[in-house]
């Protein structure tokens, strides 16, 4: 791992840790109080900050996930050179589209 | 046996012992031996003892028996020790020592391993002084006090026993990671005003065998028998490595 990855994986670890807390806070406040899908639509539509919120927790998933992956992977199988930087790379462009076609969806919903 | 004698590292005099011996290389078997623990023998002296009264073709290594030299590590009881400075009747359990070669290295034969492969990543890591091409200009006035001083200061001691290398577990998950040693000894380096190397050293350092593989286990601090710690030496290497990267990029 070269720094800028390492540093890529810690930086967007810090946005994770903010950004999980408030999604967890927010689904247990959700589903506690009696909100209907619909009514969490209606919350969600067209809501810029929702959209900002969960395009920065994807964009960080998206970093952090597939460096960590790669280190897994070269510890403990016989995975390593350029076939498994590619595959990360596709790994994240995944959650990339996953995660923000998820995020349009309930934004547009 | 006296209330003194049985205080952990004081032995009593000719207390039965049984010794589990790694014989062989890669592949090999336990063998066992009795011997009378002596009063304050070490670990050590109870191979010497094994090797010079029992079978001759018992190898191992040491050399100053005085905790200098770095020789004589082994894995006492799942441990690694320098074992000319461990008492055998503190690390015994129920009356049994197991020996075994350093993990992380080829095995020769018996308890000796083979550190080239440990000394060459010292080498991979520039854990040499690089004195450039007008090192003899000038004297360096470094006071006892300066940070990168007493960076340099609290790793120089290491004393090159691969104890720390046989603990780490990123080593035994990725053979070519540089290792807690090489890397601390980059560290006091990297803090020496006078080196001339620190581009290609950092560079040498950073890498997937490099220091930001280190899962910061800790294993090389808690076993070291110098009490360094190489983890804070990885530490700093991460913050300069970084930092010459954010510098690069600004």
């Amino acid at each position: 791992m070269n720094p800028v990855l390492y540093l890529a994986q810690r930086g967007t670890a810090a946005i994770l840790g903010f950004a999980v807390t408030i999604h967890l806070a927010t689904m247990i406040y959700a589903t506690r109080s009696g909100l209907t899908a619909g009514d969490i639509f209606v919350r969600t539509k067209d809501n810029w900050w929702f959209l900002s919120f969960y395009a920065l927790f994807v964009l960080a998933a998206a970093i952090h996930a597939p460096i960590g992956l790669r280190s897994v992977l070269r510890e403990w199988t016989s995975w390593h050179g350029r076939s498994l930087d590619i595959a990360m790379i596709g790994f994240s462009t995944l959650l990339v589209v996953l995660g923000l076609r998820a995020a349009f969806a309930v934004f547009l919903a | 046996m006296t209330a003194e004698t049985s205080k952990p590292g004081v032995a009593a005099a000719a207390e039965a012992l049984t010794v589990r011996v790694w014989r062989g290389a890669e592949s090999g078997a336990f063998q066992s031996f009795q011997i009378r623990l002596r009063a304050n023998q070490t670990v050590l002296d109870v191979v010497t003892e094994i090797q010079r009264e029992q079978d001759a073709t018992l190898s191992y290594r040491f050399a100053c028996r005085v905790g200098m030299c770095g020789s004589c590590a082994m894995v006492v009881n799942g441990r690694p020790r320098w074992t000319c400075r461990t008492r055998a009747a503190a690390v015994a359990e129920a009356d049994v020592l197991t020996l075994e070669p350093l993990r992380n290295l080829p095995i020769v034969k018996d308890l000796a391993v083979d550190m080239e492969p440990f000394f060459e990543k010292w080498r991979k890591a520039h854990g040499y002084f690089e004195p450039g091409e007008d090192a003899a200009k000038d004297f360096a006035l470094v006071s006892p006090d300066e940070p990168g001083r007493r960076e340099a200061d609290a790793g120089v001691e290491c004393i090159n026993c691969g104890v720390c290398y046989s603990a780490c577990d990123v080593v035994s998950w990725n053979p070519d990671y540089l290792g807690p040693a090489a890397l601390n000894r980059a560290w006091t380096l990297v803090n020496d005003v006078r080196d001339q190397g620190q581009d290609a050293r950092l560079d040498a350092v950073s890498g997937d065998a490099g220091c930001h593989s280190c899962h910061s286990h800790m294993s090389c601090t808690e076993f070291c028998p110098k009490t360094l710690g190489p983890t804070f030496a990885i530490a700093g290497l991460k913050r300069a490595t970084i930092g010459r990267a954010l510098r690069r990029k600004g």
